[in-house]
């Protein structure tokens, strides 16, 4: 989807208000000009550098379950100013789904810009209703003896699924298990599939 | 202030709707009020953005991840499948043992 070009009237108020929180020194050019690259660096690679990591490392696992915030500190993302970030585990009993039903919560610093469908009023929705069809309709079939969570973040967290690694990933990289995931496994609508890094 | 709910604590949501009085950014989906769940964790108090989206002073309320079990929030759904749902203390009541 192409980006519009922003209408004439949105740019002078947008430096009309950039002017007017500088003047007041409120913010800094600095200051936005850094909160700008750093959102247009943050990509779901990030999110996955962190969940190969603690399949591989349980001490850092140990670390992301419990501060989630700290621990995308150690990969050198800062959240200043950014929503503290938790980390949900699935297990081979528990798989987590990730929405937000009331607007388009994401955790951005470690998973980038939000997919439309993430925003799509049909997702948030029927998440949370019908979890098991959704994913269905993913192709994420998830047996009968797993419990669906739904998470729907409705507040001051942002939330990332750790998923459980999957079988035939032994002695891998961390790079390798990186890139079994993407935005689709680090909320939960997708399941890491083996193939998927063997085929790239 | 420590929390009021402890882990494990049987809670109702409040069934209000004080967004017919007052403009508020309400983050308690409709879907949860008046449900029963139980708290999971508390995680942490939060300036209440019912008031600080207005610019009106926010004191800081104590947030919790509260959980809902599927089949009686919608009369649908897969027996053990769960929704988790970060609300606020002030829209939460104790339910009786």
């Amino acid at each position: 989807m192409a980006a519009r070009e922003p209408s004439a009237a949105h740019v002078v108020l947008l430096e009309k208000l950039i002017g007017a929180l500088t003047a007041k020194g409120i913010l800094t050019e600095a200051e936005i000009a850094a909160k700008k690259s750093a959102t247009e660096k943050a990509s779901p690679e990030t999110g996955a550098r962190m969940v190969a990591r603690a399949w591989t490392n349980p001490e850092f696992r140990a670390r992301l379950l419990a501060d989630g915030t700290a621990a995308a500190e150690e990969f050198g993302i800062s959240l200043a100013g950014n929503p503290p970030l938790g980390v949900l585990e699935d297990t081979p009993a528990l798989h987590h789904l990730v929405v937000c039903t009331l607007c388009s919560c994401y955790p951005r610093v470690v998973l980038g810009f939000p997919p439309h469908w993430y925003k799509s009023t049909a997702y948030r929705a029927r998440a949370v209703r019908d979890p098991r069809g959704v994913l269905a309709e993913w192709g994420t079939m998830i047996p009968a003896g797993t419990q669906i969570r739904v998470v729907d973040s409705t507040a001051d967290y942002r939330w990332m699924v750790l998923p459980v690694r999957p079988e035939g990933t032994e002695g891998w990289s961390e790079d390798q298990l990186a890139a079994l995931l993407g935005a689709e496994e680090l909320v939960g609508v997708a399941l890491p599939k083996v193939a998927r890094a063997q085929a790239a | 202030m420590n929390p009021q709910f402890a882990a494990g604590a049987r809670v109702q949501v409040k069934n209000n709707r004080p967004e017919t009085l007052m403009r508020l950014h309400l983050r308690t989906p409709h879907y949860v009020r008046g449900r029963q769940g139980t708290v999971l964790r508390a995680l942490g108090r939060f300036p209440n953005p019912e008031d600080l989206a207005f610019n009106r002073p926010a004191p800081e309320k104590m947030l919790y991840h509260v959980l809902f079990e599927q089949q009686p929030v919608w009369n649908e759904g897969e027996a053990g499948d769960t929704l988790l749902v970060e609300l606020f203390e002030h829209w939460l009541e104790p339910v009786e043992g």
